[in-house]
């Protein structure tokens, strides 16, 4: 039996949504009908909308999708104005204020509070500038990620931006490509660093070289089915095609169309590409692309440039394992990267990004897989000037290791799928470990991730401390807690995280991390990173060296924050919840 | 007079004619389930799997860990709610999952 998603999807999706979402923008929120609420959520986040989670009803989260990561000159600017806008919420958040702006893992946009009434609206803003909500959530092609300096780096191995954006405008509103069996996440990297991270993405280009009719030809392998939701993380695996710059446009949308048809659309919690690689193999998905999705011959596999790959390793290797701080392009220029804690700018920070951008470089700022931002383009003499800037004192080129490692997802501020208050307790968890843990000698990265759920949105299985949201009882109280997974990362030989221990009480965690560090410098040989301890080290010496512990670290969202209507408010419960409200902000009449 | 039920977010909620109305995370208490030993287990809900009713009792199965011994498994059908007069009422879960009385909710 199809689900009921599906059956929503038979009826209205795709393009046509914008329609719909126009005349309730026009007519109000109460035009949804309420025994169609669920139908309308699920078809509107193929046009970027999300609807909050309970107790914030018609509030949206919007997500924008900047292919690669690039924000061209003019961009940033105009999404500060449309949060400074429109992005304000009922409430402020006590570490972020009202409005601002989320730079996420997929190297894309969120913004919260957002009224369907101003949709039409943002969109007319966006469509100015060349951006676009369009299949920033929903079944289908995700906003491509790669390496987010793309075309501008020294150790590129082969330009990915232009295949990105190839992607992007092929598949982008696509009738064939518009209604999949689930999400669609696609990975570029052209860099000897990895710092696309195709190992985690449904498919993935990753460099390569290939002799061709006698010829060195540089460009793609194709990886497929990786990603890290529902507690079944796969990297993804090689399909064994090399493909040209050229050819990947028409392969990719050949691997599309074969999900398309072969994917589960009975099951949605089976519905990934990951599970269809499970079930067929690599092989047989490549005989089927071959035979029924693609007019040449497929190349096999070229030679990989995989043994250097240094994001989100952690190794030792020379590389770099983020985009912070300043480093010199492949033009003499330079592009600096600062590190936004969390992922989370003010909507005036967000301006002032804008401006500097434009003032030093060229206009443009990128996004990163680690939730920061890098402006691009400045010359090596304005650098002096660049870092004077007072927008570099809270977001800094040359952070602490604690706040340059830190990932955290949405969470139970926002996401209705969460267990636990994330990007808050991400931000406390840093500052308390900056002022009281060491970190032991040369350790310049140390990744802490932390997700609300299993969803993984923040990534924590490539973490060295991986958090992941679960409950607990404590003194008889049920209480937010975390599970810890110790030394994940991609590099040469990805690895995901063991979870060796599990529902630690939230304010243990800290004093958790804390022992866990000083077990480590014990024990350390030589100058090892961390994850390379843990990989020398058996799971049951890592769970007794964890040892959580309460400190001087106090968490004031012990308490189950996800039945408040907004963990923050004053009064939280969800009785006082102001939503739904009108397009003014007036609250509404609700009859539950 | 019937109700649309439905699992909606990837199983984090049992949606009640079009309002979510359970969630997971949430601790329960469930006297001897499938994947434990514990004559009471007390369970994280991880993930909704199925939702149905039988007569007037709203029922799920669903996935989760009990925090007493750490054993993760899926569970059979446990109440979850009441229709009464075509409106859906919450059980006290955290207490016991012992039916109790149908409770008003605000939602
Ligand atoms: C309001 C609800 C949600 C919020 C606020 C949210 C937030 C995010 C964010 C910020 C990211 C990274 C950015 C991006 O994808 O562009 C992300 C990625 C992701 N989201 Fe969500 N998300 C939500 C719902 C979901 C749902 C329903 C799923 C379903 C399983 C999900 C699964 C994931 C996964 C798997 C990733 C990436 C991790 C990976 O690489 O596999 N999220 N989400
Ligand atoms: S990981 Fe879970 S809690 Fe965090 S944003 Fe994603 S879906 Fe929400
Ligand atoms: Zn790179």
């Amino acid at each position: 039996m199809p689900t009921d998603v599906e059956e929503w999807k038979s009826e209205v999706y795709g393009n046509e949504i914008r329609e719909h979402l126009e005349r309730f923008a026009e007519e109000g929120w109460e035009a949804i009908p309420e025994d169609e609420h669920d139908a309308w959520f699920e078809r509107f986040k193929w046009w970027g909308l999300y609807h909050q989670r309970n107790g914030q009803e018609s509030y949206f989260m919007m997500r924008i999708g900047t292919p690669n990561g690039v924000l061209k000159p003019g961009q940033a600017k105009v999404v500060a104005d449309i949060t400074q806008e429109f992005a304000h919420g009922p409430e402020e958040n006590p570490i972020f204020g009202n409005g601002y702006v989320d730079w996420t893992t997929r190297q894309s946009i969120q913004l919260h509070w957002i009224k369907v009434e101003d949709v039409p609206e943002i969109f007319d803003r966006l469509d100015e500038v060349g951006l676009s909500t369009q299949q920033a959530c929903g079944d289908s092609w995700r906003n491509i990620v790669g390496c987010p300096v793309a075309g501008k780096d020294k150790h590129e191995h082969v330009d990915a931006l232009p295949v990105a954006e190839g992607l992007h405008e092929t598949y982008k509103g696509h009738e064939d490509h518009t209604n999949l069996p689930r999400k669609w996440k696609v990975a570029v990297t052209g860099c000897r660093e990895g710092c696309g991270q195709g190992d985690i993405n449904d498919l993935a280009y990753e460099p390569a070289s290939k002799e061709v009719d006698g010829e060195e030809v540089r460009g793609f392998n194709v990886r497929v089915g990786g990603g890290l939701a529902r507690n079944e993380p796969r990297l993804s695996r090689d399909l064994d095609v090399f493909v040209t710059p050229e050819q990947a446009v028409e392969v990719g949308g050949g691997l599309s169309a074969l999900f398309r048809d072969y994917g589960d659309r009975e099951d949605r919690y089976n519905a990934r590409m990951k599970f269809l690689v499970d079930e067929m193999g690599a092989e047989e998905i490549r005989e089927t692309l071959q035979e029924e999705y693609v007019d040449f011959e497929l190349e096999t596999a070229g030679e990989n440039l995989r043994e250097d790959y240094s994001y989100n390793s952690g190794r030792e290797t020379g590389g770099h394992s983020d985009h912070v701080g300043v480093h010199e392009q492949n033009d003499g220029n330079y592009y600096v990267g600062l590190n936004v804690l969390v992922g989370r700018m003010s909507d005036d920070d967000t301006a002032e990004l804008a401006r500097v951008a434009d003032e030093y470089g060229s206009g443009e700022v990128r996004v990163t897989q680690r939730q920061n931002v890098i402006i691009t383009d400045v010359p090596e003499e304005d650098l002096g000037d660049l870092r004077e800037e007072p927008l570099l004192e809270d977001y800094s080129p040359d952070p602490h290791p604690f706040m340059r490692g830190s990932v955290a997802c949405t969470g139970t501020e926002f996401c209705s799928l969460s267990i636990v208050e994330t990007k808050n307790r991400q931000v406390r968890y840093a500052r308390w470990l900056k002022e009281h843990v060491d970190l032991p000698d040369g350790i310049d990265d140390f990744h802490v991730h932390l997700s609300g759920c299993t969803a993984s949105c923040a990534q924590p299985q490539i973490a060295d401390v991986s958090l992941r949201g679960m409950k607990t009882r404590k003194d008889g109280e049920a209480v937010e807690a975390l599970d810890i997974g110790l030394g994940g990362g991609l590099g040469a030989e990805p690895r995901f995280a063991d979870w060796v221990t599990q529902r630690v009480p939230v304010d243990e965690v800290p004093g958790a991390i804390k022992n866990l560090l000083a077990n480590f410098e014990e024990r350390r040989e030589g100058d090892e990173t961390f994850r390379d301890f843990v990989e020398r080290t058996d799971e049951d010496t890592l769970a007794d060296l964890v040892e959580p512990e309460e400190t001087s670290y106090e968490d004031p969202m012990m308490h189950n924050t996800k039945m408040t209507w907004y963990p923050y408010a004053e009064d939280d419960d969800m009785a006082a919840s102001p939503a739904p409200t009108d397009r003014d902000g007036q609250s509404l009449p609700s009859d539950d | 007079m019937s109700v649309a039920l439905r699992i909606l977010d990837d199983g984090a909620w049992v949606s009640v004619d079009d309002t979510r109305r359970v969630a997971v995370s949430e601790l329960w208490r469930v006297p001897g389930v499938e994947f434990c030993r514990c004559d009471l287990a007390d369970i994280v809900v991880e993930g909704f799997l199925e939702v149905g009713v039988d007569g007037r009792t709203v029922e799920a199965r669903l996935y989760g860990q009990c925090i007493v011994c750490g054993e993760s498994g899926t569970t059979g059908w446990l109440p979850v709610g009441r229709i009464v007069d075509g409106e859906f009422y919450d059980l006290d879960r955290e207490g016991g999952a012992a039916p109790t009385g149908p409770t008003p909710e605000n939602g």
